[in-house]
């Protein structure tokens, strides 16, 4: 055997010319056709299952904007849509932002330093224990988180602060920030771990210590992610529907005291939903008006998540 | 048919592939025999009589290093003198980056890693538990294979270090990054832009950027693990041309794949395989006279 035949054996040459002909060309070309055109209209489907919803809200929002000015929703402090006809959404608005913020309180901070402290700090072992921990916290339902609140959280808060009632926003922030913790502290983990070593070794290389290296290197060059992982966790506390409606309480209440309890927007939308408000009424168009107005501070988020991580990553790029 | 040969290749640090390969595809390499191009040279190297003038910076003796059960390095003893280039040459997987990553603890990090033996520096152990690393590491720098600047400006990657080192004041941290710069022979082209971020400048800018950012430091030792084997070759010459320049005021060790660069850089050179080292001398010695059949195989080309 000579050299040349050994070398083309070991890689698998062929040893047919090519004559320029297709075998099978037509056949190949209706399967590849099939398998985009399925594709697409999976891809499709999705798009107009969005076009309808925000369709839907729109419309109803409409027939509800029709008798109720814009400007008077928007601006008005009181919301009694059956008892007094009163559609001002502010009281609403300002219950899902003290949730919110509340909850942006109890996870942001804990969710960062659990985050790093995993990435950088925690051996594999430690690793090992917390994360499915992490996982199993984020599989609770929310309705479990709702009902913690009521019969844990809030009596905890009642006996620190005895003028808070049973149903407050304390006790519904606190759960809706252990909800959203997982969140933050697996997308930002994944993030800080996702900075490469070579930067890490650059830094001790230069004589920097593990708190040097993690928040001057590791941090700043994980930052667009982690400020993504918050915004979306905010956006899910915004969003979250079971466990405030339990834990806020069911009282439109326009206060910025956390003791007190209130109704956030979601809350509202599953009280109106759940009772017998006939179809076509106008307590029944709030919900979409309601819906709406969600919709829009969500999708304002999910901009403003968007813009911030460009902005950052031109810096950091 | 052409006898088997396994070649094995460095992946990462401890991660190996072995490829068998026929002798007869690799025929080229196998026939042509070729030494290094040596002299002439434009930098004149330290001859052996002025080598032996400097004393030793750091002194390895009997040094082994383990990853898990696998041992990378064997008795390794080398002597690497002050204001000297040493460089450390060998096939992939031959332990030369360990042995350089052992001279500022780098392997630290390096979960179930093993070190024995003796690494003194002026004299003074640097392996035992109470030394300090962080200081250790301020004393000896370190240059990597590939540039591995912050995503930072200019001025921050080079200001990195005398920062965590403490330095807070604006005047004297311009007057290190300027004169780090000026050294790796960078601040020519940066000076007009220390804000612009440091992922914006060209491959050979961010090593010689590196290169500035470890002199910052005002460290005695400059480790360099293969700085210039992902540049093209106008960027090497320079990165060469600077490892010529600053070997007056560091002790440099650099780890090489390129026989060529080993031999226009370095005053001493140590040729390592399998974890041993098989020999090491003055440049010129080792490869116009090597006195080991192992070495004279690797700088002919034989294998490797």
């Amino acid at each position: 055997m000579n050299a040349e035949s050994s070398a083309a054996e070991v890689v698998g040459l062929r040893a047919v010319p090519w004559d320029g002909a297709g075998h099978g060309g037509v056949r190949r070309k209706v399967v590849e056709g099939l398998v985009q055109a399925g594709l697409f209209g999976c891809a499709l489907l999705s798009i107009f299952t969005t076009v309808g919803i925000v369709l839907v809200l729109a419309v109803e929002a409409f027939e509800f904007f029709r008798e109720v000015p814009l400007f008077d929703f928007l601006t008005g402090t009181e919301w009694a849509p059956k008892l007094a006809g009163k559609f001002g959404v502010l009281p609403l608005v300002s219950g899902t932002l003290m949730v919110t913020a509340g909850a942006a309180m109890v996870a942001l901070p804990i969710g960062l330093l659990t985050a790093i402290y995993l990435s950088e700090y925690a051996s594999s072992e430690v690793r090992e224990v917390v994360k499915p921990v992490l996982e199993v916290l984020a599989g609770v339902p929310s309705v479990v988180f709702g009902y913690l609140a009521v019969v844990t959280v809030s009596p905890w808060i009642r006996t620190f602060f005895p003028s808070a009632g049973v149903f407050n926003v304390a006790s519904a922030s606190i759960v809706v920030g252990v909800m959203i913790l997982p969140m933050i502290v697996s997308l930002s983990e994944d993030v800080l771990r996702s900075v490469p070593r070579s930067l890490r070794e650059a830094a001790y290389a230069l004589g920097a210590t593990k708190f040097d290296v993690t928040v001057k290197v590791v941090v700043p060059a994980a930052i667009s992610g982690i400020v993504a992982s918050f915004l979306l966790a905010l956006s899910r506390a915004i969003g979250e529907t079971m466990a405030v409606a339990l834990a806020a309480g069911n009282s439109p209440n326009m206060t910025l005291n956390p003791l007190e309890a209130a109704q956030t927007m979601t809350g509202y939308i599953v009280q109106v939903s759940q009772g017998d408000t006939p179809a076509g009424s106008l307590e029944y168009r709030t919900i979409f008006a309601v819906g709406l107005a969600l919709f829009v501070s969500t999708m304002f988020i999910n901009i403003l998540a968007q813009w911030f991580v460009a902005r950052v990553r031109m810096k950091y790029d | 048919m052409g006898e088997a040969r396994t070649v094995t290749m460095e992946l990462s640090h401890h991660v190996e592939l072995r490829v068998t390969l026929m002798t007869d595809m690799v025929t080229q390499r196998m026939t042509l025999p070729v030494r290094p191009h040596i002299v002439p040279r434009d930098r004149p190297v330290r001859s052996p009589d002025e080598l032996a003038g400097h004393p030793a910076k750091i002194s390895v003796s009997h040094l082994n290093f383990f990853y898990g059960e696998k041992r990378a390095l064997a008795d390794v003893s080398l002597e690497i003198p002050q204001h000297c280039v040493t460089a450390l040459i060998g096939p992939s997987g031959c332990g030369k980056s360990t042995f350089l990553r052992c001279l500022n603890r780098m392997n630290d990090m390096i979960e179930d890693t093993r070190v024995e033996g003796d690494v003194l520096l002026d004299g003074n152990d640097i392996l035992g538990p109470r030394v300090d690393v962080v200081e250790l590491r301020k004393r000896v720098g370190m240059v990597f294979q590939k540039s591995n600047p912050f995503p930072k400006s200019v001025f921050e990657n080079v200001a990195y270090g005398p920062r965590v080192a403490g330095i807070r004041q604006k005047a004297v941290l311009f007057e290190i990054v300027e004169k780090s710069l000026t050294r790796a022979a960078l601040w020519d082209e940066v000076k007009d832009r220390l804000d612009d971020s440091a992922l914006q400048l060209s491959g050979g800018q961010q090593q010689r950027l590196c290169i500035a950012r470890a002199l910052a430091t005002n460290p005695d030792v400059l480790l360099m693990d293969e700085p210039a084997s992902a540049l093209d070759p106008a960027s090497t010459s320079r990165i060469e041309d600077l490892i010529f320049e600053l070997r007056d005021r560091y002790t440099i060790v650099i780890v090489t794949h390129n026989m060529q660069q080993a031999a226009r850089v370095s005053d001493r050179t140590a040729f390592f395989y399998q974890g041993e080292l098989i020999e090491a001398g003055s440049t010129n010695e080792l490869f116009t006279n090597p006195t080991r059949k192992q070495t004279e195989d690797y700088i002919t080309g034989r294998f490797g």
